[in-house]
């Protein structure tokens, strides 16, 4: 995991340089600039260093908490980061738990219960698919913050449980079309797992459907319901920029646009190395949970 | 004559499909009483695991099931679901042929061993783990104390059949289903496993039923035989091995190549559907 | 459709009708899969017709008309500038179809290649692919094309650009999967000691083997692929206005809805979810007939 983040952020780093024009015309945009701020920025940057000098420079600020200075708000980095991290961290949360509940219990559903229950659930969860999370963002509020007033339209709220009101349509628009993802792969993991061998011996056993649906069934079918959260975590990540954006959230998401707009390089090679950086840990939480689900599986092997 | 504690009478397991309709199961009649093993004998496809799960009513839901299977004088084949989970718990205790497959992976031994009692009987986990220790003990599982808290993939496929065959104890049924409990394991875990189910049978007085397509094996270790062959009963009897009547079972026993003959090519079996139907209708 | 010959038990030949390519194209997809391409086909063929079509052009801006609801002129109504929401649709599913085309057809063929070349090399030329098919894995197909447009500026080709990179190891992981599966088989073995090369077995004997897997998963992809970009436009960060794009149209849609006129958010939107199912729909039932057939 190590070798994958210190490649990543190589890669990150040098993503600044693939741009047409030098790096230091990029950097000052279309603005050009004037010779002190030529200066500043040659020094900010090390352009005068060798690139891999430079490279491990940058790599030293950011253990040392320094990810730079953002032109356009002259501000560093780390504090224009640090509230907004908050409110996308909550929005991601928030958007998870509606997930995991919503979709592996209508996947249940449609795998136990009758052909109709099954039918309603699968064409839903196949329209909720194919819906991108900006029209569901802005169906939501031309529907329950304009038309019927029940939700604020914008913003993140005061903190605490108002926070929460605000944040529940972004969340919703966020877990639709994993939530009906999630409930497809429970569906055929659990359809799956009731054939096996060892759901007989609990049936032949006399245990009742509901210990044996929990404990024998659904709990085998972890594995699969597992891989596909790690996945949803990552698209939530990503899918978080587009939620900000219609919602106006302050968070890590607008941020990153307003800033690619403006060309602020450190601020979006900034966020981006984070977010690239919880993509590779929640991707290594995942594989250690498997570890947990299932016994025949150890730390360090391979599937 | 003791009372039979398991009776079935004229069995049948019907198959519809859009095109066809076949009979599985064709009018199987046969008794198991208190404290007796019976071998059920047959060739693969001939319908003895079929049997073994309209016993258990665990048939796939697409079978047409008739004919009468009575538990101690109550009808199985109409028990409410109550009911029938009673039966599977109390009365009837099954060991399957594959363990790897039929032992939940994920959860271990001891959750295995002891999952039955507690849910069911309301059984403390503590009291329950210690008769699970005793049995492991007397089926021949070495060190069961550490079993307990191991998972099924650490275990021999020997080992395993031997769990599963103490799990079965454990529960106290009054009928064991035993459907080719040893076809996999490896030769010398084969004999193991035989010996110690037959021995906890005899002891506790439970009554068997063993499904096997080892003639041998069956004669050595149960009180009568019955013979199968596409979905029927040709023959049973508690001589059945010694001196066989049908000649399906001649032939069968015939087939076995002997270590002090040589031949020169195996025996073949020539009875086949055409030969059986034309006996039916003579008889 | 073409006649075959076919020889009977008795030995007699007798000349069949071999089921012509609308019947198996049927019998693949099913009554929904059938109906979701014809959907797909008619969208398809008014936005390649659009010039021809469209009652309006997409960037007349009428602004005394602005605004206004279905009417007999404009059957979807008018965006904010009075530009007519049906002409609009109609030149916007061009881009909506054809900028994710150009991902997945991108993406298809370097996924294969590289696939291909794992599975037939191994070792570690294998080891190495699959290294990099998992980096890019981890991180989702958005944030490549924020990346892209990071350092290249908005525009279309940006965003197709890095959306093709994103969706490289969804195809290739599969074919890794079948490759490898179809290398172990005998008729490969033959063919290599015939003498025919590495590329030429991958090309001639394994690749079409292969192919119905790789259609199925690039069609799957597509339906993502639609989103991701219509996404992209929506931020701002992709096709730019003037042009009509279905994700710009729900994007200015939506400052109208605030004013409380819905029409152009709600036609674009629903037509992005129609283009996305019905491409789901039918990548599904392909995916279902590919695996069955192995």
């Amino acid at each position: 995991m190590l070798l994958v983040l210190l490649v990543t952020s190589f890669i990150v780093f040098g993503m600044m340089y693939l741009a047409p024009g030098s790096p230091l015309a990029f950097v000052l945009g279309p603005r050009g600039g004037t010779p002190e701020q030529v200066a500043a920025v040659t020094a900010q940057y090390h352009f005068d260093d060798p690139f891999l000098v430079r490279y491990f420079r940058w790599l030293g600020d950011i253990f040392q908490g320094n990810l730079g200075r953002s032109i356009v708000y002259r501000q560093d980095v780390t504090a224009l980061m640090s509230g907004r991290i908050g409110t996308t961290a909550a929005l991601v949360s928030l958007s998870a738990v509606l997930i995991a509940v919503v979709g592996v219990s209508s996947g249940l559903l449609a795998a136990l219960k009758s052909r109709w229950v099954d039918t309603v659930i699968s064409t839903i969860a196949a329209v909720g698919l194919s819906t991108p999370v900006f029209v569901i963002g802005v169906a939501l509020i031309s529907i329950f913050a304009v038309g019927l007033g029940w939700f604020p339209t914008f913003g993140v709220g005061s903190g605490g449980f108002d926070t929460l009101v605000h944040l529940t349509l972004p969340a919703i628009a966020l877990a639709v079309a994993s939530a009906a993802y999630l409930a497809r792969i429970t569906k055929a993991a659990v359809n799956e797992e009731r054939t096996r061998e060892h759901v007989q011996t609990a049936v032949v056993r006399g245990l009742a459907s509901n210990v044996i649906v929990r404990r024998h069934v659904l709990r085998n079918a972890l594995i699969p319901i597992t891989t596909v959260m790690g996945l949803t975590v990552a698209t939530l990540i990503a899918g978080a920029v587009v939620v900000e954006n219609v919602f106006a959230l302050d968070g890590l998401g607008s941020l990153l646009v307003r800033a690619i707009l403006q060309r602020d390089f450190s601020v979006v090679q900034a966020v981006i190395l984070v977010l690239v950086v919880a993509f590779v840990v929640v991707n290594a939480v995942v594989d250690f949970l498997y570890t947990v689900i299932d016994p025949r599986i150890a730390l360090g092997s391979r599937q | 004559m003791s009372e039979a504690l398991l009776a079935l009478d004229d069995v049948r397991a019907v198959l519809h499909s859009r095109h066809q309709s076949q009979a599985l199961l064709n009018g199987v009649s046969f008794s198991i009483a208190k404290g007796e093993a019976l071998g059920l004998v047959g060739e693969s496809g001939s319908g003895k695991s079929l049997t073994t799960r309209a016993i258990t009513r665990m048939l796939d839901p697409a079978f047409e099931v008739s004919g009468s299977i009575t538990f101690d004088g109550a009808p199985v084949l109409s028990m409410g679901p109550s009911e029938l989970r009673s039966y599977r718990s109390r009365d009837i205790g099954m060991i399957f042929q594959d363990p790897r497959a039929h032992v939940n992976p994920v959860h271990t031994v001891g959750d295995f061993l002891t999952e039955e009692l507690v849910r069911n009987r309301g059984l403390s986990r503590g009291e329950v783990e210690h008769r699970a220790v005793a049995l492991l003990d007397e089926v021949g599982v070495r060190y069961p104390e550490r079993r307990l808290t191991q998972y099924p993939h650490e275990l021999s496929g020997g080992m395993l059949q031997r769990v599963m065959i103490a799990s079965v104890l454990l529960a106290e049924p009054r009928l064991i289903l035993a459907d080719e409990p040893t076809t996999a394991l490896d030769v010398t875990a084969q004999s193991d496993v035989m010996a110690i189910l037959d021995e906890q049978r005899r002891a506790r007085g439970l009554s068997l039923l063993f499904i096997t397509h080892d003639l041998e094996l069956a004669a050595a270790c149960c009180d009568r035989l019955a013979v199968m062959y596409a979905g029927e009963i040709v023959e049973q009897g508690a001589h059945v091995y010694e001196s066989p009547g049908h000649p399906y079972t001649i032939e069968l026993l015939g087939a076995r190549p002997s270590i002090d003959e040589r031949l020169d090519r195996l025996p073949v079996l020539r009875y086949n559907r055409e030969i059986h139907e034309q006996l039916k209708a003579e008889a | 459709m073409t006649i075959s010959m076919e020889k009977t038990v008795k030995g007699t030949a007798v000349a069949v009708r071999q089921p012509g390519f609308l019947h198996r194209g049927y019998e693949r997809l099913g009554l929904l899969g059938t109906a979701a391409a014809a959907v797909l086909l008619l969208v398809a063929l008014s936005a390649a017709l659009a010039p021809m079509l469209a009652p309006y052009d997409p960037d007349f801006p009428d602004l005394l008309a602005a605004l206004s609801g279905p009417t007999a002129d404009h059957p979807l109504g008018t965006d904010a500038l009075g530009r007519d929401i049906l002409s609009r649709l109609m030149w916007g599913a061009r881009i909506t179809l054809a900028g994710p085309g150009l991902v997945i057809l991108l993406s298809t063929v370097v996924g294969t290649v590289l696939a291909l070349v794992a599975s037939w090399c191994g070792g570690r030329v294998d080891t190495a692919i699959s290294w990099v098919l998992d980096i890019l894995f981890a991180v989702p197909g958005i944030v490549f094309a924020l990346i892209s447009v990071a350092i290249w500026g908005p525009s279309l080709l940006t965003v197709v650009a890095g959306l093709a990179v994103a969706y490289v190891p969804y195809v290739a992981r599969v074919v890794r999967g079948a490759g490898l599966r179809e290398r172990n088989l005998p008729y490969v073995s033959a063919a290599w000691l015939q003498g025919h090369s590495g590329a030429g077995i991958t090309l001639t004997q394994i690749l079409p083997n292969v192919q119905g897997i790789v259609i199925a998963q690039a069609i799957s992809s597509l339906g993502f692929a639609v989103i991701d970009l219509a996404a992209v436009s929506f931020l701002g960060l992709g096709v730019q206005p003037p042009t009509a794009d279905l994700g710009l149209m729900v994007k200015s849609g939506f400052d109208s809805v605030l004013r409380g006129h819905p029409a152009e958010a709600i036609a674009a939107g629903a037509l992005i979810i129609l283009i996305v199912w019905c491409v789901t729909v039918i990548g599904d039932r392909l995916t279902t007939t590919a695996r069955s057939m192995r």
